[in-house]
């Protein structure tokens, strides 16, 4: 539980660090970049080699390579249908995380099963 | 294109939206510890790339738009180009995120955690710079 605290609370500060980040610089594609920050990786990894080693952290970052692949079809497919398309921005952002999810399972079954 | 560091931008942001935006970070982040604990690595670091803050911040976006030019046709439009952009953005910066992770796979087990993580945060920037270099060239 206090682990799990821990990650909140650090998660949480990170995360919105980054966030802020992308708040300070102009043009908007350039704050972009800090959207796609690792910045849960940053928070977890160091917790993660304290509490199981570094050898299961390693497992966690191969295993990021594919999110991060579905993390790219992800915000295309964002790009394309709000900056092109003009669809609504909610129903687009929300609904493309079943794109991620089943891009990261495809990617997980492929190659890391 | 030029970038511009904007610090006075941070005072236009509400407590709110800086709360939303530490509330999601830190549940992405201790769902990913314990996805990891209760099925192992391989599925727990898929979460580490999950991109929950996401329709948060474009939501954000779309209301700090709002606020700047009223809820008209053309204020809608606004922050869909900038949500667009914002995401093409990230697109770029997601080619340093497979960076990251693949050099802290590959160099994590032989140096120390904190040269790995400067290593590959320093990897994640400047592949995400190039990236937005590119980025930039097609968007304009």
């Amino acid at each position: 539980m206090r682990e799990l605290l821990l990650r909140f609370i650090i998660g949480g500060c990170v995360v919105s660090s980054f966030a802020t980040l992308g708040l300070l610089f102009k043009p908007k594609t350039f704050a972009g970049l800090f959207g796609a920050a690792p910045s849960v990786a940053l928070a977890t990894l160091g917790l993660s080699v304290s509490a199981n080693g570094r050898v299961f952290a390693a497992t966690e970052a191969r295993s990021m390579m594919a999110g991060a692949v579905a993390f790219f079809a992800y915000v295309s497919m964002v790009t394309w249908l709000t900056g092109r398309e003009n669809r609504n921005i909610l129903a687009v952002t929300s609904s493309g995380i079943l794109l991620w999810l089943s891009s990261a399972f495809g990617l997980w079954y492929i190659f890391l099963r | 294109m030029k970038i511009e560091f904007n610090p006075s931008a941070v005072a236009s942001a509400t407590w709110r939206e800086y709360a939303i935006r530490f509330l999601l970070g830190g549940l992405v982040t201790a769902g990913a510890g314990l996805i990891a604990r209760k099925f192992g690595p391989v599925i727990g670091g898929l979460f580490m790339a999950f991109p929950a803050i996401f329709p948060a911040a474009a939501t954000l976006i779309e209301e700090q738009d709002e606020r700047a030019g009223s809820s008209t046709k053309s204020g809608e439009h606004r922050a869909q180009v900038d949500v667009g952009a914002d995401a093409a953005g990230a697109a770029a910066g997601s080619i340093g995120l497979l960076a990251f992770a693949a050099i802290v796979w590959r160099i994590l087990p032989t140096y120390s955690p904190s040269f790995t993580l400067v290593v590959a945060t320093l990897g994640w920037f400047g592949l995400s710079f190039l990236g937005w270099i590119l980025i930039d060239r097609f968007w304009r």
